[in-house]
Protein backbone atom coordinates (compact mmCIF):
# COMPACT_ATOMS: atom_id res chain seq x y z
CA UNK A 1 0.00 0.00 0.00
CA UNK A 2 0.78 3.71 -0.23
CA UNK A 3 0.90 6.31 2.36
CA UNK A 4 1.52 9.89 3.26
CA UNK A 5 3.51 10.36 6.16
CA UNK A 6 3.67 13.80 8.24
CA UNK A 7 6.77 13.86 10.20
CA UNK A 8 7.80 16.03 12.92
CA UNK A 9 12.19 16.58 12.05
CA UNK A 10 14.30 18.20 14.15
CA UNK A 11 17.62 18.23 13.90
CA UNK A 12 19.01 18.96 17.40
CA UNK A 13 17.30 19.88 20.81
CA UNK A 14 17.95 23.51 19.88
CA UNK A 15 16.66 23.49 16.33
CA UNK A 16 12.67 24.55 16.16
CA UNK A 17 11.92 21.80 14.22
CA UNK A 18 8.69 20.70 11.42
CA UNK A 19 6.76 18.38 9.56
CA UNK A 20 8.10 16.84 6.39
CA UNK A 21 5.97 14.93 4.13
CA UNK A 22 6.66 12.02 2.59
CA UNK A 23 5.47 9.33 0.40
CA UNK A 24 5.51 5.76 1.64
CA UNK A 25 4.88 2.54 -1.37
CA UNK A 26 5.21 -0.32 -1.44
CA UNK A 27 3.96 -1.05 2.10
CA UNK A 28 2.99 -4.52 3.02
CA UNK A 29 0.20 -4.89 5.51
CA UNK A 30 1.99 -7.26 7.55
CA UNK A 31 5.23 -4.31 8.75
CA UNK A 32 4.72 -3.33 11.84
CA UNK A 33 5.05 0.57 11.97
CA UNK A 34 8.49 0.74 13.08
CA UNK A 35 9.27 -1.42 9.88
CA UNK A 36 7.15 1.05 7.46
CA UNK A 37 9.70 3.87 9.04
CA UNK A 38 13.39 1.52 8.12
CA UNK A 39 11.87 1.38 4.66
CA UNK A 40 11.04 5.32 4.60
CA UNK A 41 14.66 5.46 6.01
CA UNK A 42 16.28 3.63 3.62
CA UNK A 43 14.87 5.55 0.63
CA UNK A 44 16.39 8.85 2.71
CA UNK A 45 19.47 6.98 3.04
CA UNK A 46 19.89 6.04 -1.02
CA UNK A 47 18.80 9.83 -1.44
CA UNK A 48 21.37 10.90 0.35
CA UNK A 49 19.22 12.64 3.10
CA UNK A 50 19.21 12.23 6.79
CA UNK A 51 17.33 9.00 8.07
CA UNK A 52 14.36 9.46 10.57
CA UNK A 53 15.77 9.13 14.01
CA UNK A 54 13.19 7.35 16.37
CA UNK A 55 13.86 5.14 19.55
CA UNK A 56 13.58 1.05 19.31
CA UNK A 57 14.73 -1.81 20.72
CA UNK A 58 13.01 -4.64 21.18
CA UNK A 59 10.29 -4.51 18.78
CA UNK A 60 8.11 -7.58 20.64
CA UNK A 61 6.17 -4.74 23.52
CA UNK A 62 8.48 -5.40 26.07
CA UNK A 63 11.51 -2.75 26.20
CA UNK A 64 9.54 0.51 26.15
CA UNK A 65 11.40 2.27 24.30
CA UNK A 66 9.90 3.00 21.08
CA UNK A 67 6.67 5.32 21.49
CA UNK A 68 5.64 8.01 18.93
CA UNK A 69 2.48 9.77 18.42
CA UNK A 70 0.67 7.91 15.71
CA UNK A 71 -2.17 9.79 14.12
CA UNK A 72 -2.76 11.78 17.46
CA UNK A 73 -3.06 8.52 19.59
CA UNK A 74 0.42 7.44 21.48
CA UNK A 75 2.05 4.23 19.90
CA UNK A 76 -1.16 4.32 17.34
CA UNK A 77 -4.68 3.12 16.80
CA UNK A 78 -4.91 -0.41 18.18
CA UNK A 79 -4.66 -0.92 21.58
CA UNK A 80 -2.98 -1.84 23.93
CA UNK A 81 -0.34 -2.16 21.54
CA UNK A 82 3.17 -0.58 21.68
CA UNK A 83 4.33 0.83 17.99
CA UNK A 84 6.97 -1.70 17.24
CA UNK A 85 3.72 -4.24 17.58
CA UNK A 86 1.28 -2.20 15.59
CA UNK A 87 1.01 -3.47 11.86
CA UNK A 88 0.60 -2.01 8.52
CA UNK A 89 -2.81 -3.87 8.41
CA UNK A 90 -4.12 -1.16 10.43
CA UNK A 91 -3.70 1.44 8.09
CA UNK A 92 -5.36 1.59 4.70
CA UNK A 93 -4.01 2.63 1.15
CA UNK A 94 -3.68 6.14 0.68
CA UNK A 95 -4.30 7.11 4.43
CA UNK A 96 -2.40 10.19 5.74
CA UNK A 97 -0.74 9.81 9.01
CA UNK A 98 0.60 12.26 11.16
CA UNK A 99 3.88 10.97 13.09
CA UNK A 100 4.82 13.37 15.77
CA UNK A 101 7.43 13.05 18.85
CA UNK A 102 5.88 12.92 22.76
CA UNK A 103 5.26 16.29 23.28
CA UNK A 104 6.17 17.51 27.39
CA UNK A 105 7.88 20.22 28.32
CA UNK A 106 9.89 17.18 30.61
CA UNK A 107 10.40 15.48 27.49
CA UNK A 108 12.51 17.73 25.29
CA UNK A 109 12.97 16.35 21.70
CA UNK A 110 16.30 15.54 20.94
CA UNK A 111 16.44 14.69 17.59
CA UNK A 112 13.30 13.79 15.16
CA UNK A 113 10.73 11.49 16.79
CA UNK A 114 13.43 10.85 19.80
CA UNK A 115 12.71 12.64 23.29
CA UNK A 116 14.59 12.71 26.50
CA UNK A 117 12.91 10.63 29.00
CA UNK A 118 15.58 10.71 31.57
CA UNK A 119 12.81 12.18 34.19
CA UNK A 120 11.54 8.38 34.50
CA UNK A 121 14.85 7.48 35.61
CA UNK A 122 14.94 9.85 37.99
CA UNK A 123 11.57 9.83 39.26
CA UNK A 124 12.54 5.55 39.80
CA UNK A 125 16.17 6.82 41.51
CA UNK A 126 13.97 8.69 44.04
CA UNK A 127 12.06 5.67 45.45
CA UNK A 128 11.26 3.00 43.13
CA UNK A 129 13.85 0.32 45.01
CA UNK A 130 13.40 -1.67 47.56
CA UNK A 131 16.80 -2.12 49.67
CA UNK A 132 17.27 -5.76 50.86
CA UNK A 133 20.52 -7.56 51.89
CA UNK A 134 23.02 -8.80 49.57
CA UNK A 135 24.61 -12.16 49.69
CA UNK A 136 22.82 -15.70 49.09
CA UNK A 137 19.71 -16.32 47.22
CA UNK A 138 16.66 -16.10 49.59
CA UNK A 139 14.83 -19.92 49.85
CA UNK A 140 11.70 -19.91 47.94
CA UNK A 141 8.23 -19.27 49.67
CA UNK A 142 10.44 -17.64 53.02
CA UNK A 143 8.00 -14.60 52.15
CA UNK A 144 4.61 -15.90 51.47
CA UNK A 145 2.33 -13.22 49.44
CA UNK A 146 -1.30 -14.37 48.69
CA UNK A 147 -2.41 -15.03 44.80
CA UNK A 148 -4.18 -11.75 45.20
CA UNK A 149 -1.47 -9.33 45.69
CA UNK A 150 0.89 -11.11 43.48
CA UNK A 151 -1.87 -10.44 40.57
CA UNK A 152 -2.52 -6.56 41.56
CA UNK A 153 0.97 -5.95 42.14
CA UNK A 154 2.04 -7.57 38.88
CA UNK A 155 -0.64 -5.65 36.68
CA UNK A 156 1.10 -1.99 38.58
CA UNK A 157 4.69 -3.65 37.43
CA UNK A 158 3.99 -4.00 33.78
CA UNK A 159 4.82 -0.70 32.88
CA UNK A 160 7.62 -0.52 30.67
CA UNK A 161 8.50 2.90 30.93
CA UNK A 162 7.42 4.19 27.65
CA UNK A 163 5.88 7.60 28.11
CA UNK A 164 2.92 6.92 26.28
CA UNK A 165 1.13 8.06 29.80
CA UNK A 166 2.45 11.78 29.48
CA UNK A 167 2.59 12.19 25.63
CA UNK A 168 -1.81 11.11 25.90
CA UNK A 169 -2.31 12.95 29.14
CA UNK A 170 -3.95 16.61 28.59
CA UNK A 171 -1.82 18.09 31.36
CA UNK A 172 1.29 16.05 30.55
CA UNK A 173 1.65 14.17 34.21
CA UNK A 174 3.44 11.23 34.43
CA UNK A 175 0.97 10.25 37.27
CA UNK A 176 0.23 6.40 36.19
CA UNK A 177 3.80 5.97 35.49
CA UNK A 178 4.62 6.91 38.92
CA UNK A 179 1.66 5.55 40.77
CA UNK A 180 2.48 2.13 38.94
CA UNK A 181 6.15 2.26 40.40
CA UNK A 182 4.68 2.90 44.01
CA UNK A 183 1.89 0.52 44.18
CA UNK A 184 3.64 -2.21 42.61
CA UNK A 185 6.06 -2.05 45.44
CA UNK A 186 3.66 -0.72 48.19
CA UNK A 187 1.56 -4.41 47.24
CA UNK A 188 4.22 -6.52 48.07
CA UNK A 189 6.14 -7.50 51.54
CA UNK A 190 9.58 -6.35 50.14
CA UNK A 191 7.97 -3.22 49.66
CA UNK A 192 6.58 -1.98 52.90
CA UNK A 193 9.84 -0.83 55.37
CA UNK A 194 10.31 1.72 52.31
CA UNK A 195 6.66 2.04 51.60
CA UNK A 196 5.70 5.44 53.17
CA UNK A 197 9.34 7.63 52.11
CA UNK A 198 8.96 6.00 48.69
CA UNK A 199 5.62 7.56 47.95
CA UNK A 200 6.66 10.78 48.87
CA UNK A 201 9.84 11.26 47.44
CA UNK A 202 8.75 10.15 44.19
CA UNK A 203 5.99 12.10 43.95
CA UNK A 204 7.93 14.82 45.02
CA UNK A 205 10.73 14.30 42.10
CA UNK A 206 7.60 14.14 39.70
CA UNK A 207 6.54 17.41 40.68
CA UNK A 208 9.99 18.75 40.59
CA UNK A 209 10.58 17.49 37.09
CA UNK A 210 7.72 19.49 36.15
CA UNK A 211 5.21 17.24 34.80
CA UNK A 212 1.75 18.11 35.35
CA UNK A 213 -0.98 17.17 37.49
CA UNK A 214 -3.29 14.22 37.20
CA UNK A 215 -6.90 15.48 36.29
CA UNK A 216 -8.63 12.22 36.11
CA UNK A 217 -8.87 12.34 32.82
CA UNK A 218 -7.85 8.62 32.18
CA UNK A 219 -6.60 8.85 28.44
CA UNK A 220 -3.24 7.73 30.27
CA UNK A 221 -5.04 4.22 31.30
CA UNK A 222 -6.35 4.32 27.44
CA UNK A 223 -3.47 5.08 25.71
CA UNK A 224 -0.82 2.67 28.03
CA UNK A 225 0.33 -0.18 26.17
CA UNK A 226 0.11 -2.27 28.71
CA UNK A 227 -3.53 -1.58 30.14
CA UNK A 228 -2.59 -0.09 33.44
CA UNK A 229 -5.89 1.35 35.18
CA UNK A 230 -5.99 4.47 37.06
CA UNK A 231 -7.33 2.82 40.02
CA UNK A 232 -3.25 2.37 41.08
CA UNK A 233 -3.29 6.44 40.86
CA UNK A 234 -5.84 6.61 43.94
CA UNK A 235 -3.57 3.86 45.68
CA UNK A 236 -0.77 6.61 45.41
CA UNK A 237 -2.71 9.40 46.22
CA UNK A 238 -4.28 7.22 49.62
CA UNK A 239 -0.30 6.41 50.39
CA UNK A 240 0.75 10.15 49.95
CA UNK A 241 -2.11 11.62 52.11
CA UNK A 242 -1.20 8.41 54.67
CA UNK A 243 2.49 8.90 54.71
CA UNK A 244 1.77 12.90 54.97
CA UNK A 245 -0.95 12.71 57.76
CA UNK A 246 0.20 10.11 60.32
CA UNK A 247 3.17 9.26 62.23
CA UNK A 248 5.36 6.65 60.90
CA UNK A 249 8.81 5.93 62.07
CA UNK A 250 11.04 6.61 59.00
CA UNK A 251 11.93 3.21 58.43
CA UNK A 252 14.05 2.97 55.19
CA UNK A 253 17.56 3.10 55.36
CA UNK A 254 17.85 6.22 52.82
CA UNK A 255 17.15 9.98 54.11
CA UNK B 1 10.20 20.25 55.29
CA UNK B 2 7.44 19.43 57.24
CA UNK B 3 5.49 16.51 55.56
CA UNK B 4 2.18 18.41 55.76
CA UNK B 5 3.71 21.56 53.69
CA UNK B 6 5.16 19.53 51.33
CA UNK B 7 1.76 18.00 50.58
CA UNK B 8 0.68 21.37 50.03
CA UNK B 9 3.43 22.02 47.58
CA UNK B 10 3.07 18.97 45.80
CA UNK B 11 0.34 18.56 42.72
CA UNK B 12 -1.38 15.46 44.79
CA UNK B 13 -1.60 17.77 47.94
CA UNK B 14 -3.70 21.08 46.09
CA UNK B 15 -5.90 18.55 44.46
CA UNK B 16 -6.20 17.22 47.70
CA UNK B 17 -7.51 20.67 48.85
CA UNK B 18 -9.81 20.77 45.91
CA UNK B 19 -11.49 17.20 46.99
CA UNK B 20 -12.36 18.25 50.06
CA UNK B 21 -13.33 21.94 49.56
CA UNK B 22 -15.20 19.81 46.75
CA UNK B 23 -16.59 17.41 49.29
CA UNK B 24 -17.85 20.68 51.19
CA UNK B 25 -19.55 22.25 48.32
CA UNK B 26 -21.26 19.05 47.58
CA UNK B 27 -22.62 18.27 50.38
CA UNK B 28 -23.95 22.03 50.52
CA UNK B 29 -25.50 21.31 47.06
CA UNK B 30 -27.67 18.22 48.28
CA UNK B 31 -28.71 20.19 51.25
CA UNK B 32 -29.70 23.57 49.15
CA UNK B 33 -31.39 20.85 46.15
CA UNK B 34 -33.49 19.25 49.23
CA UNK B 35 -34.47 22.38 50.42
CA UNK B 36 -35.49 23.69 47.27
CA UNK B 37 -37.84 20.89 47.07
CA UNK B 38 -39.51 22.35 50.30
CA UNK B 39 -41.14 25.00 47.71
CA UNK B 40 -43.80 22.14 47.21
CA UNK B 41 -45.24 22.17 50.37
CA UNK B 42 -46.63 26.30 49.77
CA UNK B 43 -45.87 29.56 50.87
CA UNK B 44 -45.86 29.01 54.59
CA UNK B 45 -43.72 26.18 54.66
CA UNK B 46 -41.10 27.34 52.42
CA UNK B 47 -40.90 30.97 54.16
CA UNK B 48 -40.63 29.23 57.82
CA UNK B 49 -37.79 27.02 56.23
CA UNK B 50 -35.97 30.06 54.86
CA UNK B 51 -36.79 31.75 58.74
CA UNK B 52 -35.54 29.20 60.06
CA UNK B 53 -32.03 29.02 57.97
CA UNK B 54 -31.96 32.96 59.27
CA UNK B 55 -32.51 32.00 63.14
CA UNK B 56 -30.62 28.31 63.69
CA UNK B 57 -29.65 28.52 66.90
CA UNK B 58 -31.54 31.66 68.13
CA UNK B 59 -31.43 32.79 71.26
CA UNK B 60 -28.17 31.56 71.82
CA UNK B 61 -26.73 32.47 68.95
CA UNK B 62 -27.92 35.60 66.96
CA UNK B 63 -30.21 36.07 64.32
CA UNK B 64 -28.14 35.63 60.64
CA UNK B 65 -25.48 34.24 62.73
CA UNK B 66 -25.30 30.44 62.08
CA UNK B 67 -26.03 31.34 58.32
CA UNK B 68 -23.47 33.90 58.58
CA UNK B 69 -20.69 31.70 59.46
CA UNK B 70 -21.94 28.82 56.49
CA UNK B 71 -21.54 31.76 53.94
CA UNK B 72 -18.28 32.41 55.07
CA UNK B 73 -17.23 28.90 55.44
CA UNK B 74 -18.70 28.00 51.47
CA UNK B 75 -16.88 31.28 50.36
CA UNK B 76 -13.49 30.15 51.98
CA UNK B 77 -14.57 27.04 49.95
CA UNK B 78 -14.82 28.18 46.64
CA UNK B 79 -12.07 30.36 47.35
CA UNK B 80 -9.97 27.46 47.89
CA UNK B 81 -11.27 25.36 45.51
CA UNK B 82 -11.42 28.17 42.62
CA UNK B 83 -7.28 29.43 43.61
CA UNK B 84 -6.08 25.52 43.79
CA UNK B 85 -7.46 24.74 40.17
CA UNK B 86 -5.78 27.58 38.74
CA UNK B 87 -2.62 26.97 40.16
CA UNK B 88 -2.75 23.24 38.41
CA UNK B 89 -4.00 24.84 35.61
CA UNK B 90 -1.16 27.01 35.13
CA UNK B 91 1.12 23.99 36.08
CA UNK B 92 -0.61 21.70 33.13
CA UNK B 93 0.03 24.64 30.66
CA UNK B 94 3.40 24.89 31.60
CA UNK B 95 4.12 21.14 31.57
CA UNK B 96 2.85 21.27 27.90
CA UNK B 97 4.73 24.16 26.31
CA UNK B 98 4.46 22.62 22.55
CA UNK B 99 1.27 21.05 21.57
CA UNK B 100 0.83 18.79 19.07
CA UNK B 101 -0.11 19.18 15.81
CA UNK B 102 -2.77 16.38 15.74
CA UNK B 103 -3.99 14.59 18.77
CA UNK B 104 -7.13 12.77 19.91
CA UNK B 105 -8.37 13.63 23.24
CA UNK B 106 -9.01 9.69 25.03
CA UNK B 107 -10.47 11.06 27.86
CA UNK B 108 -12.78 8.92 30.15
CA UNK B 109 -15.83 11.54 29.71
CA UNK B 110 -17.04 14.85 28.06
CA UNK B 111 -17.33 15.83 32.11
CA UNK B 112 -13.89 15.67 32.35
CA UNK B 113 -12.73 17.98 29.39
CA UNK B 114 -15.29 20.58 30.36
CA UNK B 115 -14.16 20.78 34.03
CA UNK B 116 -12.18 24.25 33.87
CA UNK B 117 -14.76 26.11 31.42
CA UNK B 118 -17.74 24.49 33.21
CA UNK B 119 -16.69 25.31 36.30
CA UNK B 120 -16.44 29.07 35.09
CA UNK B 121 -19.96 28.83 33.95
CA UNK B 122 -20.62 27.52 37.65
CA UNK B 123 -19.11 30.09 39.27
CA UNK B 124 -20.55 33.49 37.14
CA UNK B 125 -24.32 31.41 37.89
CA UNK B 126 -23.65 31.33 41.51
CA UNK B 127 -22.64 34.94 41.30
CA UNK B 128 -25.89 35.83 39.33
CA UNK B 129 -27.97 33.46 41.13
CA UNK B 130 -27.50 35.73 44.46
CA UNK B 131 -28.15 38.71 42.92
CA UNK B 132 -31.47 37.28 41.51
CA UNK B 133 -32.71 35.24 45.32
CA UNK B 134 -30.46 36.17 47.47
CA UNK B 135 -29.72 40.16 47.72
CA UNK B 136 -32.78 40.92 44.69
CA UNK B 137 -30.81 43.06 42.45
CA UNK B 138 -31.33 40.51 39.64
CA UNK B 139 -34.97 39.71 40.42
CA UNK B 140 -37.55 42.19 39.07
CA UNK B 141 -39.89 42.18 41.84
CA UNK B 142 -38.07 41.59 44.81
CA UNK B 143 -39.39 41.44 48.26
CA UNK B 144 -36.89 40.43 51.01
CA UNK B 145 -38.09 37.54 53.20
CA UNK B 146 -40.80 36.59 50.74
CA UNK B 147 -38.50 33.53 49.65
CA UNK B 148 -41.77 31.84 48.34
CA UNK B 149 -43.05 35.11 45.95
CA UNK B 150 -39.64 35.80 45.18
CA UNK B 151 -38.79 31.98 43.95
CA UNK B 152 -42.61 32.46 41.86
CA UNK B 153 -41.83 35.63 40.46
CA UNK B 154 -38.05 34.73 39.62
CA UNK B 155 -38.74 32.23 37.62
CA UNK B 156 -41.67 32.97 35.94
CA UNK B 157 -39.46 34.26 33.00
CA UNK B 158 -38.60 31.31 30.23
CA UNK B 159 -35.00 33.10 30.00
CA UNK B 160 -34.32 33.03 33.51
CA UNK B 161 -35.14 29.19 33.61
CA UNK B 162 -33.30 28.36 30.35
CA UNK B 163 -30.21 29.70 31.58
CA UNK B 164 -30.53 28.28 34.90
CA UNK B 165 -31.19 24.60 33.77
CA UNK B 166 -27.62 25.26 31.75
CA UNK B 167 -26.49 25.63 34.46
CA UNK B 168 -27.90 22.85 36.54
CA UNK B 169 -26.45 20.59 33.63
CA UNK B 170 -23.06 22.26 34.22
CA UNK B 171 -23.17 21.20 37.53
CA UNK B 172 -24.22 17.61 36.63
CA UNK B 173 -21.01 17.56 34.40
CA UNK B 174 -18.78 19.02 36.94
CA UNK B 175 -20.32 16.78 39.91
CA UNK B 176 -20.24 13.74 37.69
CA UNK B 177 -16.11 13.96 37.36
CA UNK B 178 -15.64 16.03 40.10
CA UNK B 179 -17.05 13.15 42.47
CA UNK B 180 -15.39 10.32 40.92
CA UNK B 181 -12.32 12.58 40.74
CA UNK B 182 -12.69 13.32 44.89
CA UNK B 183 -12.94 9.54 45.49
CA UNK B 184 -9.40 9.36 43.23
CA UNK B 185 -7.87 11.74 45.07
CA UNK B 186 -8.41 11.21 48.25
CA UNK B 187 -7.47 7.59 47.84
CA UNK B 188 -10.89 6.21 48.61
CA UNK B 189 -10.85 3.22 46.19
CA UNK B 190 -10.95 -0.50 46.68
CA UNK B 191 -10.90 -3.52 44.26
CA UNK B 192 -14.14 -4.42 45.22
CA UNK B 193 -16.22 -0.97 44.35
CA UNK B 194 -14.01 0.34 41.77
CA UNK B 195 -16.06 -0.89 38.94
CA UNK B 196 -19.38 1.42 41.14
CA UNK B 197 -17.37 4.39 41.84
CA UNK B 198 -18.07 6.11 38.02
CA UNK B 199 -21.80 5.47 38.16
CA UNK B 200 -22.32 6.56 41.82
CA UNK B 201 -20.87 9.46 40.88
CA UNK B 202 -23.13 9.72 37.48
CA UNK B 203 -26.12 8.45 39.61
CA UNK B 204 -25.43 11.45 42.08
CA UNK B 205 -25.19 13.88 39.57
CA UNK B 206 -28.24 13.20 38.15
CA UNK B 207 -30.27 13.28 41.30
CA UNK B 208 -28.74 16.61 41.85
CA UNK B 209 -29.89 17.84 38.61
CA UNK B 210 -33.21 16.36 38.39
CA UNK B 211 -33.50 17.81 42.17
CA UNK B 212 -32.76 21.29 40.95
CA UNK B 213 -34.70 21.61 37.71
CA UNK B 214 -37.59 20.12 39.03
CA UNK B 215 -38.90 23.39 41.01
CA UNK B 216 -38.31 26.01 38.40
CA UNK B 217 -39.60 23.85 35.67
CA UNK B 218 -42.82 23.78 37.74
CA UNK B 219 -43.30 27.34 37.95
CA UNK B 220 -42.96 27.96 34.52
CA UNK B 221 -45.90 24.88 33.90
CA UNK B 222 -48.05 26.96 36.17
CA UNK B 223 -47.98 23.50 38.87
CA UNK B 224 -46.77 26.19 41.24
CA UNK B 225 -48.02 30.07 41.28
Amino acid sequence: MRLTLHVWRQAGRDDTGSFETYQADGISESMSFLDMLDLVNEELAQEGKEPIAFDHDCREGICGSCGVMIDGVPHGPKSMTTACQVHMRSFKDGDEIWVEPWRATSFPVIRDLVVDRSPFDRIIEAGGYISVRTGSVPDANTTPISKGAVETAMDAAVCIGCGACVAACPNASAMLFTASKVAHLALLPQGQPERYDRVLKMVDVHDEEGFGNCTNHGACEVACPKGISVDYIAQLNRDLVRATLSFRPEKGTAE
Amino acid sequence: MSRTASLYHSTVGKKVLMAVTGLILFLFVIGHMLGNLKVFEGPESFNQYAEFLRTMGYPLIPRYGLIWVGRIFLLAAVGVHVYSAWQLWVRSRLARAEGYRKVKDLSFSYASRTMRWGGVLILLFVVYHILHLTTGQAHPDFVPGDVYRNFIVGFSNPLVVGFYVVAQVALGLHLYHGVWSMTQTLGASHPKYDRWRRSTSGALAIVVVVGFVIPPVAVLLGLLS
